[in-house]
């Protein structure tokens, strides 16, 4: 697995203590995992989206990502409507691991609120979250 | 005692690596308060000599073919075993092997299990099967509640042509969270009626033996016509017998969603009912929902084929509270035993004893009818039907024990309405002659 | 160079059993038939299902060479935590073959199958004498069978007492398959810390008991091999509350004739006889998972049991609070003909003996190794101990490589990753059926694992390279299931 130093993180993006993160693109939030997070994981090899319509309150749990080993629940960072999932990963979970911040985002959600966006973590603050873990 | 190696001398020098001055030292984190006060009362060890000497006692205390005709089924069947079979499961590196969670030195139990799997899809007309639950009783139930997982509805409908020990057990597994069971009645003809369906909404899952409990094949087809009307709600075909598929056709091509059942029939032992085989199968876009161990095949580093046990995320081990089931280990014996028994038998071989069993079963319905006794009901049959006899003839089924013939399952402890009823079972294992002896000892 | 105990050989490639065979082939003896043919409806009739037809030397080569790929017991050691993976006895075999009770259908009536009922009879007498919990029940088919019965009995029983509870306490170093029980059961599991000695605290079950919460399931000794010192206070905290105390039986090796469960204040525990009463292990079962409670919780057994009358033995259904029926018949018959004669075989001063020298063996392999492997719990040991590769992890050697380069030295991997909280668990039971030389070999050959670490890590991440297939693809295997041939 991968030492802090060797993390990717992406700069336009918020994080939560759970390892999503979120990306605004003009009135709907793109979400994903952290390299972190799927590092930790291992291969993945199943994705469980919800659908599109479905709607979530901020932290609700709206899917889960499998390795062979481990399941991982996923969070809402905020809440909202989910207007896309990516269906690329059905065929491809492996876009999770190797594009965790492009190719392998999860879902897109038009937010109930946006100012719940405002209260997760920057860049910053989740690099300070992740040197905590380590201790 | 020859399964404990250890000698006085390599004891003592043991202890003294570990630092302690005798075996009881060993034990000296447990609280005085935990220990026992005296020895266990058990009975006193014996030599392997008088052991057999007890246990073919016992096992002489117990009625068996040859000596006794047993014409009983009602999910345990008599079938011959070839020694060939008996001999392979005897092999030790499988039977003495763990789990395969090493798939590197496991691969002789994970191909088998593959095999299991492979055989049992194309037996019951499906995708996807399991490497085994318990028995066919524990499989419906496990059946039922992934019909519940997958539709998020809380609602089920049974036939109660079903094994009634196996609508206990459904029972037993879904009434702690409140799953509600409807039960199907029956027709004339002896087969499940599903007019009380057009009734019932949000059903999560309908559940249907066929052939049921009083040897009758269901109309599949009908059955799926009633059930996918709502296009939610799945359909069931759980089995006692699957020699059956040998000859008719496969749940999975009659619109079963599931199929599961008793796998006994496959070279398994009857053995007072236990172990057993719980067979599970279903449709490939359910498998993520599916109890139980799945075998996968896939390529080592060099690119070789070789097997694992895969999509282990469903399983307690890994998902904890939130798993397809709590199965851990499973009857994965049982399934070798049932791929040794069905490569054995082969695909020319099973056609051709599942109809000898029925034609079995014919013979002695034939026979009984034309010695006067009632058939009651009309629909067709595989190896076991239901016979009427006049009132009193208890007394004759009593009377016959003592002759070593057993002449079938009394049903009045199962169904009020079935007095006088009993379930008469053939299988390639009964002569004409035993046939032909029965009709005479109950018609006298 | 010193031999290894494992080592080359020739094993033999065979293909799926579709691959092979050819039309018309046969390896059955098909009964003679003495019945006319009766027609079918055309409707029912179905063309049979797509089997290849092999002869009987094909079937007998084949599963003989898959055999061939196989390490059991009768192999070689086999050092799997928290299984039990002792010898098998052979009489247990041909006990179990015996026609009267392989061929006995379970719907006899009673008269005709007295043998049967007797030993099941016998077994649960024996079973009560080893825990010290008097009723019992042989039904459930498996160890997670048998916790799921205990988990309706906790039900059932807060039922009768007028209050359903919906809370469960299990420990973080509990075996998945009691969260998985317990939730089957609608109830919610609400993890315990262990401490830092790894056992429970008392203080941190008290503040977790509450009059929500049905009880607690424990596993004494824990997956860390230790013995829980602080159950009586800890029983004694949830009994206060009006909750039970399920004991998860699965390391019993331990403990035989040494505890006496009843005073520990367990209230119900299921046994693996396929475990501690050395069934064989099948490959993945089957097992069978009785299950002992006090004599206050015995209306709730699942039925039919077996009750002994003036006329002999019958199968009762008299019992309306039975939590009901989890099985067809009367469970795993027979596996429990197995631990019935192993029982029969030891006595009550061979399983003492056995359960000494399991612990013996792996204090033994704990002082041993714990200068080449790190032990997080220095500690006496009961019949397992854990290790982990914190050492290894300095040349980038982990658990998973150090169990693939053990197994073509010719021993089985003990338990790996598990119990979750020690990180790169390895746990080692090594059963009191190894001598003092086998063990003694897999010390060495751990050390040589161990030295293998430092100076030449390559050889663990390639390992295994002798068997039949090294390392497997088990991300394609889950990415792409292919799970039929």
């Amino acid at each position: 697995m991968k030492e802090i130093s060797e993390l990717q993180f992406a700069e336009d993006v918020r994080y939560t203590d759970d390892h999503e993160w979120i990306r605004m693109e003009g009135d709907t939030a793109v979400v994903g995992i952290s390299d972190y997070a799927q590092d930790q994981l291992g291969d993945i090899v199943f994705v469980e989206l919800p659908a599109e319509g479905d709607t979530f309150a901020q932290k609700d749990e709206f899917g889960s990502v499998e390795s062979v080993k481990a399941v991982s629940e996923l969070y809402m960072p905020i809440g909202g409507e989910i207007v896309a999932v990516n269906e690329d990963l059905e065929e491809n979970p492996d876009l999770v691991n190797n594009a965790p911040y492009t190719d392998g985002w999860l879902i897109r959600v038009k937010p109930s609120d946006p100012a719940e966006y405002e209260v997760l973590m920057d860049k910053d603050a989740y690099l300070e979250m992740l040197k905590g873990l380590q201790e | 005692m020859r399964y404990l190696p250890h000698t006085e001398e390599e004891i003592r020098s043991m202890l003294q690596e570990v630092g302690v001055a005798d075996l009881e030292d060993l034990f000296s984190t447990i609280p005085g308060d935990c220990r026992r006060s005296g020895d266990m009362p058990l009975p006193k060890p014996m030599t392997e000599w008088e052991l057999n000497a007890h246990m073919d006692q016992l096992a002489g205390r117990t009625a068996a073919a040859p000596e006794y005709r047993i014409f009983m089924g009602a999910g345990s069947y008599d079938h011959f075993i070839p020694s060939a079979t008996s001999y392979l499961l005897s092999r030790s590196e499988l039977m003495t092997a763990y789990t395969p969670y090493q798939p590197e030195i496991s691969q002789g139990t994970l191909q088998a299990i593959f095999e299991y799997q492979t055989f049992i899809t194309r037996l019951l007309g499906l995708d996807v099967a399991n490497a085994s639950m318990y028995d066919g009783a524990s499989a419906l139930a496990e059946a039922l509640l992934m019909a519940i997982r997958i539709t998020r509805r809380k609602k089920v409908a049974v036939s109660s042509l079903i094994n009634p020990l196996y609508r206990r057990v459904v029972r037993t597994y879904l009434e702690p969270t409140g799953y509600e069971i409807v039960e199907l009645p029956y027709t004339d003809e002896g087969r499940t009626d599903f007019s009380a369906l057009t009734g019932l909404d949000e059903l999560a899952g309908v559940a249907v033996q066929s052939p049921n409990f009083l040897g009758c094949i269901e109309d599949l087809p009908a059955v799926s016509e009633a059930v996918h009307a709502d296009k939610k709600t799945m359909m069931i075909a759980c089995f006692s017998e699957p020699m059956a598929f040998g000859l008719l056709k496969s749940p999975g091509s009659q619109g079963a969603d599931i199929a599961c059942g008793e796998g006994q029939s496959f070279g398994i032992p009857r053995s007072f009912g236990g172990p057993g085989l719980g067979i599970f199968a279903t449709r490939s876009k359910f498998v993520r929902n599916m109890p139980g161990r799945l075998v996968g095949q896939t390529v080592d580093k060099e690119g070789r084929r070789g097997f694992v046990l895969t999509l282990s995320t469903r399983e307690q081990h890994i998902r904890r509270e939130r798993a397809t089931s709590n199965i851990c280990s499973n009857q994965g014996l049982c399934a070798t035993n049932a791929i040794m028994y069905l490569a054995t038998l082969g695909g020319s071989g099973i056609r051709q004893l599942a109809r000898l069993n029925r034609d079995k079963a014919e013979y002695l319905k034939g026979a009984l009818a034309q010695a006067g006794v009632r058939i009651p009901f009309t629909a067709p049959t595989f190896n076991e039907f239901v016979a009427e006899f006049p009132k009193g003839f208890d007394a004759t089924w009593k009377k016959l024990l003592k002759k070593k013939i057993v002449a079938g399952l009394p049903l009045a402890p199962y169904y009020d309405e079935m007095a006088n009823h009993y379930l008469l079972c053939a299988t390639e294992t009964c002569s004409r002659e035993d046939m032909d002896l029965l009709v005479k000892e109950v018609t006298s | 160079m010193k031999e290894t105990v494992g080592t080359h050989g020739l094993v033999f490639n065979e293909p799926l059993l579709w691959e092979k065979g050819a039309a018309g082939r046969n390896g059955f003896s098909m009964p003679s038939r003495d019945v006319p043919e009766s027609p079918l409806d055309e409707a029912l009739a179905g063309a049979g299902p797509d089997f290849p037809d092999l002869s009987e030397v094909d079937v007998v080569r084949h599963f003989t060479r898959l055999s061939q790929w196989n390490f059991g017991v009768d192999s070689g050691m086999y050092p799997l935590g928290s299984c039990t993976m002792k010898y098998n006895p052979k009489t247990n075999e041909r006990q179990a073959a015996l026609p009267g009770f392989a061929g006995a259908h379970p719907l006899l009536p009673a008269e005709l199958c007295q043998g049967t009922l007797q030993l099941m009879y016998d077994l649960q007498e024996f079973l009560a004498a080893i825990t010290g919990l008097p009723a019992v029940t042989v039904q459930p088919a498996a160890g997670s069978q048998g916790e799921l019965t205990g988990m309706l009995i906790f039900a059932a029983y807060h039922k009768s007492q007028g209050k359903a509870r919906h809370k469960i306490l299990i420990p973080d170093t509990a075996h998945g398959t009691n969260p998985a029980s317990a939730a089957l059961c609608g109830f919610k599991a609400v993890a315990v810390a262990s401490n830092e000695s790894g056992v429970l605290s008392p203080e941190t079950v008290a503040g977790l008991m509450d009059e929500d919460t049905a009880g607690i399931m424990i596993t004494n000794p824990n997956t860390l091999g230790l013995f829980e010192e602080n159950i009586h206070e800890v029983a004694r905290i949830v009994h206060d509350k009006g909750g039970l105390v399920y004991g998860d039986g699965a390391n019993m090796n331990a403990i035989m004739g040494i505890v006496d469960v009843s005073q520990l204040g367990v209230d119900v525990m299921h046994l693996n006889l396929h475990k501690t009463f050395s069934t064989p292990h099948g490959g993945g079962g089957p097992g069978s998972g009785p299950v002992c409670v006090t004599s206050e919780l015995e209306p709730f057994l699942p039925v039919p049991r077996v009750v002994k009358t003036k006329k002999g033995y019958e199968l009762s259904e008299d019992f309306p609070q039975s939590v009901g029926k989890l099985h067809a018949f009367y469970g795993n018959f027979g596996i429990l003909i197995r631990a019935y004669s192993y029982i029969l075989s030891m006595g009550a001063a061979g399983l003492k003996k056995a359960t000494q020298l399991a612990v013996l063996n792996a204090n033994y392999i704990k002082e041993k190794l714990k200068g080449d492997f790190h032990l997080p719990y220095d500690r006496p040991c009961m019949h397992e101990c854990v290790f982990n590769d914190k050492i290894q992890e300095a040349y980038k050697v982990t658990t998973l490589d150090i169990a693939k380069r053990l197994m073509e030295h010719g021993f089985h991997p003990p338990t790996v990753y598990f119990p979750l909280v020690v990180h790169g668990a390895i746990m080692v039971e090594p059963t009191e059926t190894e001598c003092k030389q086998d063990i003694d070999a897999f010390i060495e050959t751990m050390k040589t694992i161990a030295a293998e670490a430092r100076e030449n890590p390559e050889l663990l991440h390639e390992a295994p390279q002798i068997t039949k297939v090294r390392r497997l693809d088990e991300t394609l295997a889950a990415r792409k299931p292919c799970l039929t041939g």
